[in-house]
């Protein structure tokens, strides 16, 4: 559309099942008869033979050959509605009409405002009690968020997250957790084909002051701050974007069970190593809550066992490529490493990212890094440039030191860890405190 | 009675949506330049390969050039600089 609006007669090539999504973004983009060809899914893995067919074929949208569309779509006469575009306002309510708690249930689930499972209903009393968690005003504008970054940004106040934060059945002591989520602006219902979800991480003295689990259970639904804050950063990142509706604002293929809800807090007082917010600049005496981008991989461990070198080397080579690991670790695990002298985090994660390869044939046979990381390296971007260079066997290294994290946390009922797809980037760690 | 509830709209505030014009098109391709964007998804460029082999089958006049953005995903406006001041048009593709 960009090459619309400088004056280059375009039409933008697509496979048939992004069909809705495309015209959902030119609609909102104020081009909806922007000109689009579709040819089946999939292209990737296609050979030349069918992809020439494709070409060759019937557009699966149109019904009408695919090459005629491409070229009227570039020499066609435009008419009245290419001319103008459309230009609408599209205002949400503060508050719905009056109805019965059970048609309201009703009306949250067919508008696609939950996740498919009972919401506590908003009501203004509920909100206001909610907004007791905060001293920020509630008309205070928190951020923006967007499922991806062709779509575009919607921006909500405090009160629009406390109202998120009503539905997943959190206490107003939750909301300054919730609200540092929401600001990081990252969503936690990306529509990525991926199927990604983002988990998130508490730190710091907040943890007691609202009781969060970092001990038995505590990647599963076993406490309260954790499940409904987890729950809230879910709810507000599917109502404060636009949606995550499939096949429109969410595209996953598969779907992740990591999107109902995934926070959890570290065991910063059972751990022998730095808590990760201190090792991200914080002081342990600050509340923080962090995001890590993924939840598409989980692998797991024992250890450290004889073989536990072996078994690392393993996860990691069956971990996505594309996608960092955050290793959540049990204290009996991070104690087990301590006395094979990784004293600290910083220690073993140099050991992992040291023994994290793959040969360089497998490494560039993915279709994610032949995507992201094949144009970088094209353009002599380190360590990608290196690793395109290598000789097809050789084993190359997958994970820069700054890219693997670790956490501990678990009820040392046994020392296990989970390797969890989890990409970091240092912003996203962000001030509970400053939510208060 | 059935007691009645006043809750929330629990929908963020989307931006208002301003209307955008199409480019003027081409009376006809015969003679112009086409440039192939190859938008880098796995394939992409062997789909794009085929594509110029229909043009050089079907519309051997058009003259058709093939460019990559520097990266997937992201607007590169060297990119469309270059097809601005050198194409007349531009078939973008292909997705997954």
């Amino acid at each position: 559309m960009s090459l619309e609006e400088q004056g280059v007669p375009t039409v933008a090539v697509h496979t048939d099942i992004f069909a809705r999504l495309v015209n959902a973004v030119t609609r909102a983009n104020g081009m909806p008869t922007s000109r689009q060809a579709y040819v089946p899914q999939p292209v990737v893995d296609r050979s030349p033979e069918q992809l020439r067919a494709y070409i060759y074929g019937t557009d699966p949208v149109s019904s009408r050959p695919f090459m005629q569309e491409v070229i009227e779509g570039l020499s066609n006469p435009l008419d009245e509605a290419d001319l103008e575009g459309v230009s609408f306002e599209r205002n949400t309510p503060r508050l719905l009409e009056a109805d019965t708690g059970d048609n309201l249930q009703q009306h949250f689930q067919a508008n696609g405002w939950t996740d498919h499972l009972p919401v506590i209903l908003p009501t203004e009393e509920r909100v206001a009690r909610m907004l007791e968690g905060t001293s920020h005003a509630p008309d205070e504008v928190v951020g923006k968020l967007r499922p991806t970054f062709f779509r575009e940004y919607w921006e909500f106040t405090v009160e629009k997250v406390a109202v998120n934060a009503v539905m997943a059945g959190a206490r107003p002591e939750y909301l300054p957790v919730i609200l540092a989520l929401a600001s990081t602006g990252q969503t936690s219902r990306s529509s990525s084909t991926n199927s990604f979800a983002m988990i998130s991480l508490i730190n710091g003295p907040i943890r007691k002051e609202i009781g969060t689990g970092d001990g038995i259970g505590v990647l599963g639904p076993y406490n309260h701050a954790n499940a409904t804050i987890g729950r809230a950063y879910n709810l507000l990142s599917i109502n404060l974007q636009g949606g995550s509706e499939p096949g429109d604002t969410y595209m996953g293929s598969l779907g992740n069970w990591y999107n109902y809800s995934s926070t959890f807090a570290e065991a910063e007082e059972r751990s022998p190593w730095t808590p990760f917010h201190v090792q991200h600049g914080y002081g342990p005496t600050e509340s923080t809550a962090s995001v890590f981008f993924g939840g598409w991989y989980t692998q797991a461990g024992y250890g450290p066992r004889e073989t536990w070198q072996e078994k690392f080397r393993h996860a990691f080579a069956g971990a996505e490529q594309y996608l960092p690991p955050i290793i959540v670790m049990d204290p009996i695990c991070a104690r087990g490493f301590v006395d094979l002298g990784y004293d600290s985090k910083e220690k073993f994660i140099a050991w992992c990212a040291d023994n994290a390869r793959l040969t360089a044939r497998e490494y560039w046979d993915n279709q994610w890094i032949q995507t992201l990381m094949r144009p970088q390296a094209e353009a002599g971007v380190e360590p990608y440039a290196s690793r395109l260079r290598a000789d097809p066997d050789d084993r190359i290294s997958i994970f820069e030191p700054d890219q693997i994290k670790i956490v501990v946390a678990g009820g040392e009922t046994q020392g296990a860890w989970k390797m969890i797809g989890g990409r970091y980037q240092p912003s996203w760690t962000v001030s509970v405190d400053a939510w208060r | 009675m059935t007691n009645k509830l006043i809750v929330h709209d629990p929908r963020g505030y989307p931006p208002r949506v301003t209307g955008k014009r199409l480019a003027p098109r081409l009376t006809a391709l015969e003679g112009k330049v086409v440039f192939l964007v190859d938008c880098l998804f796995d394939n992409s460029d062997l789909f794009m390969d085929q594509m110029q082999h229909w043009f050089a089958q079907h519309l051997p006049t058009v003259r058709i050039r093939t460019i990559r953005p520097r990266e997937s995903w992201y607007d590169d406006p060297d990119m469309r600089a270059t097809i601005g001041e050198e194409g007349d048009a531009a078939i973008l593709g292909v997705g997954l």
